[in-house]
């Protein structure tokens, strides 16, 4: 790996090919079906969290072990969260908001690794999620109140002629959502791989500096210990706010009236 | 560095298309990487060989000192395109591919598989909690019932054995008063018997009285005097009696 360079950590590189979809004889123009880092990790992920949960709850015990406590925790722990900001409705979305959460958790706790690319700290990541949350919220609020999903935008309770100001308000909070909720996600994750990054990289420019530099180096070592232990809370924290936020963005859509 | 940077111009034209290309005069064989010579280098895994023209035992070796020199300088397959890698639009494509494959997957196990099966779970634990709280209240319920009416059994034959004594003792206080009632009628006859036999005695004792001091005085005077009759003795004691 290139030493101390804190950018070459999200590079994306290809692991193998799996040939290339359409394009030219050239194979100019074509979408070439590579399976990189990013995807081994992507897999790594979802096979963690589909094994230990499948797996921890197999025994089915009326008195848990304590693996499947720890599945029946983050169960009831997402499960509360649904219901409490998205209603009874909400539970319609439990897995998928259940799904977000341990992707994004467990891809965070992983990328914690050294050496290991952080998912989330591709902003296409972050985007997509982001999106598919948002697109989620605008088919069903249509779906389930037709046009009664825009009176969103429309607070109840306000006079006619502070809705001329509030309503674009509204409209445009409504549109950063998805820019915040993906900036957000991608900033944390990006800033602390890249913090942590730099901090064991003076480690690594020190040593070679002979006894000196060994003593020195403690220093950012303690600092990259301790900013480890801050990355485990900021990747708790962002699958969690994430999480919230589509469940509150959720309840928007099941009662679009303040 | 001059070669490598028209292998890397090329490079970014087209990566597939620099099998076919063909340099006169140059280095044989060359680690291709669709990127920037200026990156930091990262140690060859893969790549694609080239073999141009002019092949040699000479150059071959060239090669073999060149590539030595290139590894960990410049030769590597991240594709690296000179921009911050989390915004290379080139690695989007297969990202969004493999981030709509994984979490497809991940949702479909959750909501198929996964999270059913916790649901389930807690549901049975839940019902049976509960049934066994609703059996414990029932059978609360029941022993209260059981003390509740064992308390009432209880106060009844309290009750009714204060009832028997009661009577009992009413039947003993009768009998015994009845028993006293005739005992008492009995001696007071027994007394009256007796009173009236005292009476006659007394009477028969009184009606002596005269006779013996008749008999007394005759006694006396006879000592005292000489004779006297019984007869005029009685009618001196007779008229003490009488006066």
């Amino acid at each position: 790996m290139a030493g101390t360079d804190p950018i070459s950590q999200f590079k994306i590189y290809d692991l193998f090919s799996f040939g290339t979809i359409g394009g030219d004889a050239d194979g100019n123009g074509g979408f070439e079906l590579v399976f990189t880092n990013s995807s081994l990790l992507m897999l790594i992920t979802v096979s963690v969290i589909s094994f230990y949960l499948i797996l921890s709850t197999r025994g089915r015990g009326l008195v848990p072990s304590r693996l499947q406590l720890v599945s029946e925790m983050s169960y009831e722990f997402i499960a509360n969260m649904v219901r409490s900001t998205a209603g009874n409705e909400g539970m319609k979305f439990f897995p998928f908001v259940f799904s977000l959460f341990s992707f994004i958790l467990i891809s965070n706790m992983i990328g914690l690794f050294p050496y290991i690319l952080t998912i989330s700290s591709h902003i296409i990541i972050t985007v997509a999620l982001a999106l598919l949350v948002m697109t989620i919220v605008i088919v069903y609020g249509v779906m389930k109140n037709g046009f009664g999903f825009l009176k969103m935008f429309v607070p109840s309770g306000i006079p006619l002629p502070v809705l001329f100001i509030v309503v674009p308000i509204e409209v445009l909070s409504f549109l950063s959502r998805p820019l915040s909720l993906s900036l957000r996600l991608f900033g944390n994750m990006l800033a602390g791989a890249i913090v942590v990054k730099v901090f064991s990289g003076f480690m690594v420019m020190l040593i070679p500096l002979g006894a000196l530099g060994i003593l020195g180096a403690i220093l950012p070592l303690g600092m990259t210990i301790a900013l480890t232990g801050l990355e485990f809370l900021v990747g708790a924290l962002q699958a969690f706010v994430f999480t919230i936020l589509t469940c509150v963005y959720l309840n928007d859509a099941i009662n679009p009236g303040h | 560095m001059s070669i490598f940077d028209t292998i890397h111009a090329q490079a970014d034209v087209a990566p597939q298309q620099l099998n076919t290309t063909v340099w006169a005069d140059t280095i044989v064989v060359a680690q291709v990487e669709a990127g920037s010579p200026a990156s930091e280098g990262e140690p060859s895994s893969e790549g694609t060989t080239i073999v141009l023209e002019g092949a040699s035992g000479e150059e071959i070796l060239a090669t073999s000192e060149h590539e030595e020199t290139t590894t960990g300088t410049s030769s590597h397959d991240v594709k690296d395109t000179g921009v911050f890698p989390p915004f290379d639009t080139t690695t989007f494509g297969p990202q969004l591919f493999w981030l709509a494959l994984t979490f497809g997957a991940l949702y479909l196990l959750m909501s198929k598989v996964a999270l059913p099966r916790i649901g389930e779970v807690l549901e049975v634990r839940r019902d049976r909690i509960e049934g066994d709280l609703a059996e414990a209240e029932r059978l609360r319920r029941k022993t209260d019932q059981a003390i509740a009416s064992y308390e009432a059994e209880l106060a009844e034959a309290r009750a009714k054995s204060q009832g028997i004594a009661e009577e009992t003792r009413t039947a003993l206080k009768a009998d015994l008063d009845a028993k006293r009632a005739g005992v008492e009628a009995e001696l007071a006859k027994k007394v009256a018997v007796a009173e009236s036999r005292i009476q006659k005695t007394k009477a028969d004792a009184l009606s002596n009285v005269g006779e013996i001091a008749a008999d007394t005085a005759v006694t006396l005077v006879s000592r005292l005097t000489g004779k006297v009759t019984i007869k005029a003795a009685r009618d001196a004691v007779a008229s003490i009696e009488k006066g």
